[in-house]
């Protein structure tokens, strides 16, 4: 039966049809990327240097699969109803071959969901949400950082070794905040049954009422914190936990605070001895690691961030997983990117088939003052999937497989 | 014993910081009847020049005092520039409307501080003095703390010798009671607002830079501190200092408290608060019963569209209906939401404008609404969007009882205080409404997957629903609702029930947005508590108020001329909040009676009637 849409569909196709061919080798794989550049720019920026740099290197080595990568780069500004729209623009109107990015959960989790009812590949670079690849994960949608899960799993081996038995903790009040907690939880007490939470903190997202939070949490009189708050949070919590000595004498373990984003800033004020995940740039002397803060540097005249290595090793897992695809078919890509390995400035790392995490990891080790400046001491590189559960954990994890 | 009376120091100390900030709104309102949403953004330019002052300073008091000092002076000047430049302009436009001026200003000075001062977070370093503590019962207080606690009851002193042992002060106090008094004893009305405006903003800059040793200077200041802000300031009475200061240490008391034992309870505590003193004191603890301005615009007459008007309207039309034919998929998704943002203004836009019941919370239906949608899956569509309708409606109509007790910013704030609520419910149910990661996966039946059919259903749907509340404003009932606003007395003599009208239109309102939100899950395919945000409430409030709140299709084209810029600058430029804000600014200025407002003045100057 003709009707319009079959009707517009053949012409659009015969006109079409040349280009398609031409298109094979001289136009450039398109990569929608959606980022909140504007709601969250300390973490979004570096990343945005991050992926330019590794675009444009790739491209210089001429691309991949003959082809050169272009990134098309969007602001969701913060929310996911943008960002559900915005991927709408990218596949319909700039007819991206897959879409990337995300940095807030709920965001992240959006595009998994577009990625699914849409038949899109979906790369999520920073979104921690163990949602996105486990229970709402699907077969379109992949994810590069250590999940929420992952870190507080990093975290767990050096805190089951402290002597501490009462412990508090502290975490925005979202499902990023709340879900570390509860692997934390879970996972120590796996390890340690003789320990016992105490207190929880709540405190809103970027809302801390920090002398509150401080002054109740020492009234727990903890052994150990465990803190997840970050950036601005983070920043007036140390500060009122200095001034009022919450963290004398304590242990404190602490996620993602080792990040030169949320490091940097807590000055000459950044209390010694936290035990950390994060990223410490300058120190790290593997060659990779050298070779890209070196150029990072000479570039952007700044120093890398966290960011940035995320932006440069999304880039990096994508041309991965295109050339172990060979093309750029979302159903092809679906299922060539599993299994395909990469290497970032950090390490090495593959996609997961069972689940599409990657084994990117991150770095553990010890909060200090050089010259007055934070640093990140006695650290080690821990591999993603050393700390992942095993498969039959991870089927259960995943309804979707 | 102990535990009671250090929390006490630190929710008394947090309470002067919320003062500081609340101390210059409720100054600025009390006189010049303008809500400055730029307030916040004053403190946050406050934080950040006070950081790069105090940081070329010796870290010792005596340079702290007078960098702070410094500081609070360089953003009065800032404030004075802003009402000499622009707020000058807009006094004389409707109610509220000043309110979309300053909000311009808020989206230019973000965009503008990360430009000057970087992305990342600037914490200024502490000198020993600023670190130390001195042992209370058994604890640790920080000496800046409890310093702070001071500089509350200070300020508040020395703005109470300034209010009246000075002329000025006197003539601020008059202003405040009767401004059009005030003027015609020939008071220079300009020099009062433009100082009063400086000292506003001066007290928003003092607070932002004394915030500095506790907090570091970052870019979300500025929504943080315009909405604490706001809750003190309605909670103990616009205008009244006194109140202000009562207000903030209830609330920083409670947060204390709160935090104790109830940490949860830190998202919504506030809100709460100000949602119980709004309807046991419609007036806040010590505010007064407005005043009803003299000057107040005389609402125009609702006129019928002139045919030119209905000729090009039905060419619109025309071009909607066709839409799915001639356009790509993706212009088409977006005119879905623009339908979907028009019904969702013309909500608002009834309760608003007729109803003359202004709301910061209107996101509240479009959620209940959207939630709705997400929480019955598998109940077909025709049986869910009427049930998002009924059930925003119902909502509606139990708590609208609260709210049309009261009038102008209080009862906009009561809504506000609701839709945070509705939102906090949202975001902490995490067991049923899936927390901040919302639900996913609300499909569409099968005959509504196909863009173009669930384009016609939405053009339907909104455009009929619009057309419903254009039309009942044109009925009995609509002009019975226009004359409880106009005047609820002479209404309430010749026996209108005025306050049964204006429950009648706040549930209109609130069933219509619900729809509308229902709509949109569908659309979305998720539902997500953002969509219950401030901003969101925000976005509803800026398609009303640029269309015009005085006409009819002021909703219509505000909501168009609104989604079409945002969407269009957010794929445009990453500078797009500089750019929207200016051209919210501009057209402010322009066209102080809305677009709509605007091209109807000018329509009736080409072609006399």
């Amino acid at each position: 039966m003709l009707n319009r849409r079959t009707l517009l569909a053949a012409s659009a196709a015969s006109l079409a049809a040349p280009k398609i061919l031409r298109a094979q080798s001289s136009t450039p794989i398109r990569i929608g990327e959606i980022n909140s550049y504007t709601a969250a720019p300390a973490f979004t920026l570096p990343y945005r240097s991050g992926w330019e740099m590794a675009v444009d290197e790739v491209n210089a080595k001429g691309g991949v699969l003959g082809r050169k990568i272009e990134i098309i780069s969007r602001d969701d500004a913060g929310t996911p109803q943008n960002a559900i729209r915005l991927a709408g623009e990218l596949v319909g109107d700039q007819k991206v071959d897959m879409l990337a990015g995300g940095y807030l959960s709920n965001v992240g989790l959006a595009l998994t969901d577009y990625a699914l009812q849409n038949k899109r590949l979906f790369i999520a670079g920073e979104p921690l949400s163990d949602a996105l690849v486990w229970s709402n994960g699907n077969r379109y949608t992949y994810r590069l950082r250590p999940s929420t899960y992952m870190q507080a799993a990093m975290l767990v081996e050096d805190a089951a070794k402290l002597p501490a038995k009462r412990w508090v903790t502290v975490a925005p009040n979202y499902e990023y905040g709340q879900s570390a907690v509860k692997w934390f939880k879970l996972l120590l007490k796996a390890k340690r049954p003789d320990v016992e939470f105490v207190t929880d903190q709540l405190p809103p997202l970027g809302k801390i009422d920090a002398a509150a939070t401080v002054q109740a949490l020492a009234e727990a009189k903890p052994d150990a914190i465990f803190n997840v708050t970050f950036g601005g949070d983070l920043t007036n919590f140390v500060r009122q936990g200095n001034t009022r000595g919450l963290f004398e004498n304590r242990a404190v373990v602490s996620v993602l605070t080792g990040e030169p984003e949320y490091l940097d800033p807590l000055g000459e004020e950044t209390p010694e001895g936290w035990i950390v995940t994060g990223y410490p740039w300058a120190a790290v002397q593997t060659p990779a690691n050298k070779s890209f803060t070196d150029a990072y540097q000479a570039r952007f005249k700044t120093a890398p961030r966290m960011g940035s290595v995320v932006g440069y090793a999304l880039v990096q897992s994508i041309v991965a997983g295109l050339t172990a695809t060979g093309g750029t078919e979302t159903e092809k890509m679906a299922d060539g990117f599993g299994g395909a390995t990469f290497e970032t400035p950090i390490g090495r790392a593959s996609w997961r088939k069972i689940d599409h995490q990657s084994t990117l990891g991150a770095f553990v080790g010890k909060t200090a003052l050089k010259d007055n400046k934070p640093v990140m001491v006695d650290w080690r590189y821990v591999d993603g999937a050393s700390v992942l559960p095993d498969d039959a954990e991870v089927r259960k994890l995943r309804p979707a497989t | 014993m102990d535990v009671v009376l250090l929390q006490l120091l630190t929710g008394l100390s947090g309470a002067s910081s919320l003062f500081l900030v609340a101390a210059g709104l409720t100054v600025i309102f009390g006189v010049t009847r303008v809500v400055n949403f730029s307030h916040g953004s004053l403190c946050m330019l406050g934080a950040y020049i006070g950081w790069t002052i105090l940081t070329h300073l010796p870290r010792d008091p005596a340079w702290f005092v007078a960098g702070v000092l410094l500081t609070a002076a360089a953003t009065g000047l800032i404030g004075m520039a802003l009402e000499m430049t622009l707020l000058r302009r807009v006094y004389r436009a409707p109610e509220l409307f000043q309110l979309l001026a300053t909000f311009g200003v808020v989206l230019m000075v973000q965009d503008i501080t990360q430009w000057i001062w970087g992305a990342e977070d600037l914490p200024l370093p502490r000198g020993r003095w600023l670190r130390g503590g001195v042992e209370i019962l058994g604890g640790r207080f920080p000496i800046y703390d409890l310093a702070l606690i001071g500089v509350g009851p200070l300020v508040l002193g020395l703005l109470w010798l300034l209010f009246t042992r000075t002329r000025w002060g006197t003539l601020v106090r008059a202003a405040t009671f009767d401004r059009e008094m005030v003027s015609a004893l020939g008071v220079d009305q300009r020099m009062l607002f433009t100082s009063v405006f400086a000292l506003g903003a001066a007290l928003a800059g003092l607070g932002g830079a004394l915030g500095l040793p506790q907090a570091s200077a970052n870019l979300n200041i500025d929504l943080t501190v315009i909405t604490d802000a706001f809750v003190v300031v309605v909670v103990g009475g616009l205008g009244s200092l006194v109140g202000a200061f009562l207000a903030s240490i209830l609330i920083g008391v409670l947060q204390a408290f709160g935090v104790l034992l109830l940490p949860q309870a830190t998202l919504v505590l506030a809100f709460l608060v100000m949602a119980v003193v709004l309807v046991l004191r419609p007036n806040g603890l010590l505010g007064k019963a407005q005043a009803t301005a003299r000057s107040a615009s005389i609402a125009c007459l609702v006129r019928p569209a002139p045919t030119a008007l209905k000729l090009f309207a039905m060419a619109a039309l025309l071009v909607a209906i066709t839409a799915p034919f001639w356009t790509e998929p993706f212009l088409l998704s977006v005119l879905t939401e623009a339908l979907i943002s028009i019904l969702f203004a013309a909500s608002l836009h009834v309760m608003m404008g007729p109803g003359g019941m202004p709301s910061f919370g209107h996101a509240a239906w479009f959620g209940i609404g959207a939630y709705t949608v997400g929480l019955l899956v598998g109940a077909p569509l025709p049986l869910a969007l009427p049930l998002a309708l009924l059930v925003a409606g119902l909502i509606a109509a139990a708590f609208g009882l609260f709210v049309v007790r009261l009038s102008g910013v209080y009862l906009a704030m009561l809504t506000l205080a609701f839709a945070q609520i509705v939102w906090a419910i949202a975001f902490q149910g995490v067991s049923f409404t899936g927390g901040d990661n919302g639900l996913l996966g609300i499909r569409r039946p099968g005959w509504a997957l196909d863009a173009g059919n669930f384009y016609w259903l939405t053009l339907g749907v909104c455009l009929g629903g619009t057309l419903l509340l254009r039309r009942i404003l044109y009925a009995p009932l609509g002009y019975a609702i226009r004359a409880a606003r106009d005047s609820a007395v002479r209404a309430e003599a010749i026996g209108l029930p005025t306050n049964r009208l204006r429950l009648a239109a706040f549930t209109l309102a609130g069933a219509a947005a619900g729809l509308s939100g229902g709509l949109f899950s569908y659309a979305k395919g998720s539902v997500f508590p953002t969509y219950i945000s401030i901003g969101h409430s925000v976005d509803a409030l800026l398609m009303v108020l640029l269309g015009g709140v005085d006409s009819i299709s002021g909703p219509i084209v505000g909501a168009l001329a609104y989604t079409g810029l945002y969407d269009m600058l957010l794929r445009a430029t990453s500078l797009w909040r500089l750019v929207l804000g200016a051209t919210i600014v501009v057209l402010v200025v322009a066209f102080p009676e809305g677009i709509a407002g605007a091209s109807q003045r000018l329509w009736h100057r080409v072609r006399p009637t």
